[in-house]
């Protein structure tokens, strides 16, 4: 068998990741995706920008609930309550 | 029932208004994305979302604990958007939004990619991603980008990755309020935050 069979390409590489990050890769598969990172810098770099990618969608402030739809529901509460 | 969860039901049941108004300011939002997976308009998710809040102050007490209060409220959504998306005449094939592995997806172009007869680096990369600027990244316009890239993804990926990446839901909470098995989940996210990656890095490259 030779070496190469064994690697991981990185168009493999990239479609690894989120099962990486979820914990969901079998050990010996994601330890060939830890060597992976460290041969190759563009795929260590792809998966730093799926890191930041995660982090700054998680700094996204979550929509909020707006006057009116807060007065309705409350409203509906209250004739529930009343019922 | 948790604890606290029991005592947030008994509230509820005792017409406790602030106890109901914090619940609606929580999930609401989530509600209103969950509901845009089956509904066609921002509208009509937001006419779900209210249906669904009086059909949990109906359903009250019956509610018994055998799921979280969080589970059940995300199943009643699910049934009435579903209810409504077919009375709408939408006869969208739900088993096509909750397996998305029937359409692959690349999570980066192939064309990124030196081909697979390559002699010597096949599915390499042709051009290596590189670092972000970290200024560039954490300015204002770059948020909106994000954005933007969020809200253009087809509705089931957008649900699973607001409730993952900005609600901070965990996995098993999306597959229960979404109906999802755990293969489907992960799909659907991976393919979101490639999307969205893919977005900001074109962004953050002509930047």
């Amino acid at each position: 068998m030779s070496v190469n069979v064994e690697q991981l390409s990185c168009q493999e590489f990239v479609e690894l990741v989120t099962d990486y990050l979820e914990g969901a890769l079998p050990a010996e598969e994601a330890a060939r995706f830890e060597d992976h990172i460290g041969r190759c810098t563009g795929c260590a770099a792809y998966l730093d920008q799926i890191r930041e990618t995660i982090a700054l969608t998680g700094r996204l402030t979550p929509e909020s609930l707006s006057p009116e739809a807060e007065r309705d529901l409350l409203d509906a509460f209250r004739g529930w309550r009343s019922a | 029932m948790a604890v606290a969860e029991a005592q947030l039901v008994e509230a509820l049941r005792a017409g406790d208004e602030e106890a109901f108004a914090a619940l609606v300011r929580e999930y609401n939002p989530s509600l209103v994305r969950v509901a845009r997976m089956y509904v066609p308009t921002q509208a009509a998710a937001e006419e779900v979302a209210q249906e669904t809040w009086l059909a949990v102050l109906n359903g009250l007490d019956r509610f018994e604990g055998r799921s979280s209060l969080k589970t059940w409220i995300f199943r009643i959504l699910t049934n009435i958007a579903k209810t409504r998306a077919v009375r709408d005449g939408r006869t969208l094939p739900f088993s096509a939004l909750q397996d998305p592995g029937s359409v692959p997806e690349a999570a980066v172009d192939a064309d990124r990619f030196l081909d697979s007869e390559h002699p010597r680096w096949p599915g390499h990369w042709v051009v290596k991603p590189v670092a972000w600027p970290e200024d560039a990244l954490l300015a204002a316009e770059t948020r909106e980008r994000l954005a933007e890239a969020i809200e253009a993804l087809p509705a089931n990926q957008r649900a699973v990755i607001s409730l993952r990446d900005i609600e901070g839901w965990s996995s098993d909470e999306v597959r229960n309020a979404l109906d999802l098995s755990e293969t489907n989940q992960r799909v659907l996210l991976h393919r979101a935050r490639a999307k969205v990656r893919a977005a900001l890095d074109s962004y953050l490259e002509q930047a």
